[in-house]
């Protein structure tokens, strides 16, 4: 009876080890997908400055990017310039998301840094953000003609992540 | 070229360390001498080559010759030399290259200071300590080899994690290295007494200054990292319960329960069995926790290498060591007969009492650390556990703990007088009244936890000096009979005294975090901010260019009732190639009280966001685990870990003994 009892840790230790093999077929990094082919959530908010409200049934029917930002995110100042140049020379379709901040501090950023954005909706609260599960910002998002979400970049985009990433995937989608 | 040599010296090792797991072991069976002998060479020469491939990595980092793979994934041209060098255990391959360093290391040491073992255990032991290795160069040669080459060579690297550039940081991983690897040793020799079948007071009295040496080492490395996380990531925390830290604090609970029960191995001869558990335990959970940072199980700042093949190929190691040694416990634990008996109120009594305490509470960290994986595995919710979880189930643990440490040196072994024991605490127990009903009186209406905390490291503090001047019979004696039995008082005794009011001076800094005050403010140059009764002004900030970032430096002139008591600058840098920035708080302490000032982006140009921090007694946290690993040194330096046993001594003259470290 009493051999039992110097049983338990080597019983404790394989069952621990089964567990750990279960764990490690998962992946936890894999949470940041669970949008992906869902559709992108509903969401209908006040436009910048003069531009008009922005709402998700505005680009149905199209590919478009949607790009989580503000004013306050230095990774957002990093990734301005890819952000111009998908709007200037690639003619991208982007959508911006003015995330937890204040309306005159985003127009501020966008007088100061040049504006890419097709349209812009104020996320003053982060509400919208919480719907994508936008863990910081930048954040951006390709959503395809059906209104799915096909992409979802977090971190700022770099130069390689258009060439390999973003663009393939929006010939793919036949970009409108 | 020098790669190449590295990798050769590497793969020799890995033979070497075969050797080492078969011969001795056989020999150690047949009692023939010659094979047990083989041991010692091999463990030596295995360091020297180990020693050879760190050496060739580390020149190519120096050098920095991008035509190594892992330095172009880690260095840069422009880095600072420090943290070229630092490099070479800042990523994945390397630091497992540190690893078998200091497992080669310790090899080397159980191989040249064991001349006092007899040459059984030590053949065996060194033969474990080569199973060990065997594994661990496997692991590297096949899934982690940093020498691999890098066809065509670029021009240049792509640098460290910025995180990681910090002098703290550059010496934190060969400390928590030291203690995680350190405890190997008390593994080896834990198996190897199972092989043998015999643990005696002699066995506890060799493996006490391995463990102890490892322990000093991992109380440095844990302080040190908890200074980093305090001093770099900017929100003044100084704890995360991050799962990676957690890694590294179970074996140092398990640990600090093996140093005791030990203890009551080699006086009383009893915890036979128990403190080979625990032996066992302490090493698989410096390997678990390897495990959990290298496999990518736990995604967490620390995680540097993410990988499936590893993962799979350390659980395959994992099971090998830890199921096996468990094993070979389950079948050879239950003839290991103690010897001592023990009334409950005791000295071993309190002994056991602590390593109920701390191997509870390592249960709790690790439950709190795994559960949210299991949760995951069965297909549950993906949750994280917190400061609540840890507050609501490890600090409960401690209360008891700590005040438990105050009495339990008073005990007599065999049976002692609780009453009695109190009642020379009665002085502790007066001093930690004063200070609860003081702190009520200053903090009234604070978390009452918190003063509860300040009055127990007052209890423990007064309890240490009374329990040694006791020791000295002070006051009792004539104070010339004092200061001589002061003298005559073992290094070890010493050594525990250190080390018990070091974790007094650590309670009470951390208890004292409850008082913090803080303020974030969005702040432009001229503003003034009261914190504390402190008046920190912002005077500016200027640009500063960097090696490799540059640089936004606030200057804030901080004055306490009109005069000026410092000048602080914090800094935010900014790194382009990883295009990351990080933030240099700024450290005004007086060793009762930081104040702590962070600078973050403004959400406007011109506009700064400043993190402001009031934090009384926090020095105290490592300043406390400073002394307790000074006492865990000092007693390591006692005279009797350097003689034999003390059968032995009678036998033989001092002179003749090997000097041990």
């Amino acid at each position: 009876m009493q051999r039992l009892l110097f049983v338990i840790p080597v019983v404790l230790f394989l069952g621990l080890a089964a567990y750990f093999g279960l764990a490690l077929t998962r992946d936890p990094s894999t949470l940041p997908s669970a949008l992906i082919d869902k559709p992108a959530p509903a969401f209908a908010l006040a436009g910048l400055g003069t531009k008009p409200p922005l709402a998700r049934d505005d680009f149905a029917g199209q590919v478009v990017l949607v790009n989580f930002f503000a004013s306050w995110c230095v990774p957002c100042r990093a990734e301005h310039p890819i952000l111009m140049r998908m709007a200037e020379q690639e003619k991208l379709t982007l959508y911006g998301i003015a995330y937890k901040d204040r309306p005159e501090d985003a127009q501020r950023f966008l007088t100061q840094l040049g504006d890419p954005y097709s349209r812009i909706g104020v996320d003053q609260s982060g509400r919208v953000g919480i719907d994508f599960g936008v863990y910081g910002v930048p954040e951006t998002y390709v959503i395809d003609k059906a209104g799915n979400i096909r992409l979802r970049h977090v971190g700022p985009l770099t130069a390689s992540d258009l060439q390999n990433e973003i663009l393939p995937l929006l010939k793919q989608l036949g970009r409108s | 070229m020098i790669a190449e040599i590295g990798h050769y010296a590497l793969v020799l090792a890995l033979f070497l360390a075969i050797l080492q797991s078969t011969l001795p072991l056989i020999g150690a069976a047949r009692r023939n001498y010659g094979w047990m002998a083989v041991g010692q060479s091999t463990a030596l020469v295995q360091f020297a080559l180990v020693a050879l491939a760190f050496a060739a990595l580390m020149n190519s980092y120096i050098t920095s010759d991008f035509s190594v793979l892992n330095v172009a994934e880690n260095s840069h041209s422009a880095k600072p030399l420090l943290y070229k060098i630092s490099g070479v255990w800042g990523n994945h391959e390397g630091s497992m290259l540190l690893w078998v360093l200091i497992l080669s290391l310790f090899g080397a040491a159980v191989a040249w200071f064991g001349g006092n073992l007899p040459a059984e255990l030590r053949a065996r032991v060194l033969a474990v300590q080569g199973m060990i290795g065997t594994g661990f160069y496997l692991f590297i040669l096949l899934t982690s080899n940093p020498f691999t080459r890098l066809v065509p060579a670029p021009m240049d690297g792509r640098g460290l994690n910025p995180i990681l550039q910090d002098p703290g940081l550059a010496i934190h991983p060969p400390f928590l290295y030291l203690g995680y690897v350190g405890f190997s040793v008390a593994f080896s020799f834990a198996v190897a007494a199972l092989i043998e079948g015999k643990v005696d007071a002699a066995w506890a009295r060799w493996v006490r200054p391995w463990t102890l040496a490892a322990w000093c080492a991992l109380t440095i490395g844990i302080a040190l990292g908890s200074w980093w996380a305090y001093y770099t990531l900017g929100w003044g925390g100084w704890w995360f319960w991050d799962p990676v830290e957690n890694a590294s604090f179970m074996p140092w609970l398990v640990g600090t329960a093996l140093i005791h029960s030990a203890i009551v191995v080699e006086k009383r001869d009893a915890l036979k069995s128990w403190t080979i558990l625990l032996a066992i335990v302490t090493f698989s959970l410096s390997l678990v926790g390897t495990f959990l940072v290298r496999s990518g199980v736990l995604t967490s700042v620390h995680a540097f290498a993410v990988d499936p093949a590893r993962g799979t190929f350390i659980l395959l190691l994992l099971l090998i060591v830890i199921g096996g040694s468990l094993t070979l416990y389950a079948i050879r634990a239950p003839a290991l007969k103690g010897g001592g008996l023990f009334q409950p109120i005791s000295r071993e009594g309190a002994l056991v009492l602590n390593n109920l305490l701390l191997s509870t509470a390592a249960a709790t960290v690790f439950l709190g650390t795994l559960y949210p994986l299991f949760l995951d595995a069965i297909g549950g919710a993906k949750v994280s556990v917190g400061y609540p979880f840890f507050n609501a189930t490890f600090v409960p643990l401690m209360i008891p703990l700590v005040a438990a440490v105050a009495a339990g040196p008073m005990l007599a072994w065999k049976r002692g007088d609780l009453l009695a024991a109190l009642q020379r605490l009665k002085f502790a127990f007066l001093a930690a009244f004063v200070v609860v009903l003081i702190t009520f009186y200053i903090q009234w209406g604070g978390p009452v936890l918190a003063v509860l905390g300040v009055g127990l490291a007052m209890w423990l503090f007064m309890g240490v000096l009374a329990e040694y001047s006791d020791r000295i019979k002070l006051f009792r004696a004539p104070f010339g009979d004092s200061w001589r039995r002061a003298i005559h008082l073992p290094r070890s005794t010493y050594g525990m005294s250190i080390a018990h009011l070091g974790l007094a001076v650590s309670v009470a800094g951390i208890a004292a975090a409850a008082w913090q005050s803080e303020r974030i403010e969005t702040v432009r140059p001229g503003d003034n901010i009261e914190l504390a009764g402190f008046s920190i002004h912002f005077d500016g900030i200027e640009q500063l260019q960097g090696s490799n970032y540059t640089s936004a430096r606030g200057t804030f002139t901080v004055t306490k009732d009109g005069s000026a008591i410092a000048v602080m600058r914090p800094e935010r840098r900014f790194f382009p190639l990883q295009n990351m920035p990080t933030s240099n708080t700024a450290i005004h302490t007086t060793l009762l009280s930081d104040l702590y000032l962070a600078l973050n982006d403004g959400d406007a140009p011109g506009n700064w966001t400043l993190r402001a921090y009031y934090k009384p007694l926090v020095p105290w946290i490592w300043i406390g685990a400073g002394i307790m690993a000074l006492g865990g040194l000092l007693s390591l330096s006692d005279r009797r870990w350097r003689v034999g046993v003390a059968a032995r001594r009678a036998r033989r003259a001092p002179a003749e003994a090997v000097a041990k470290a």
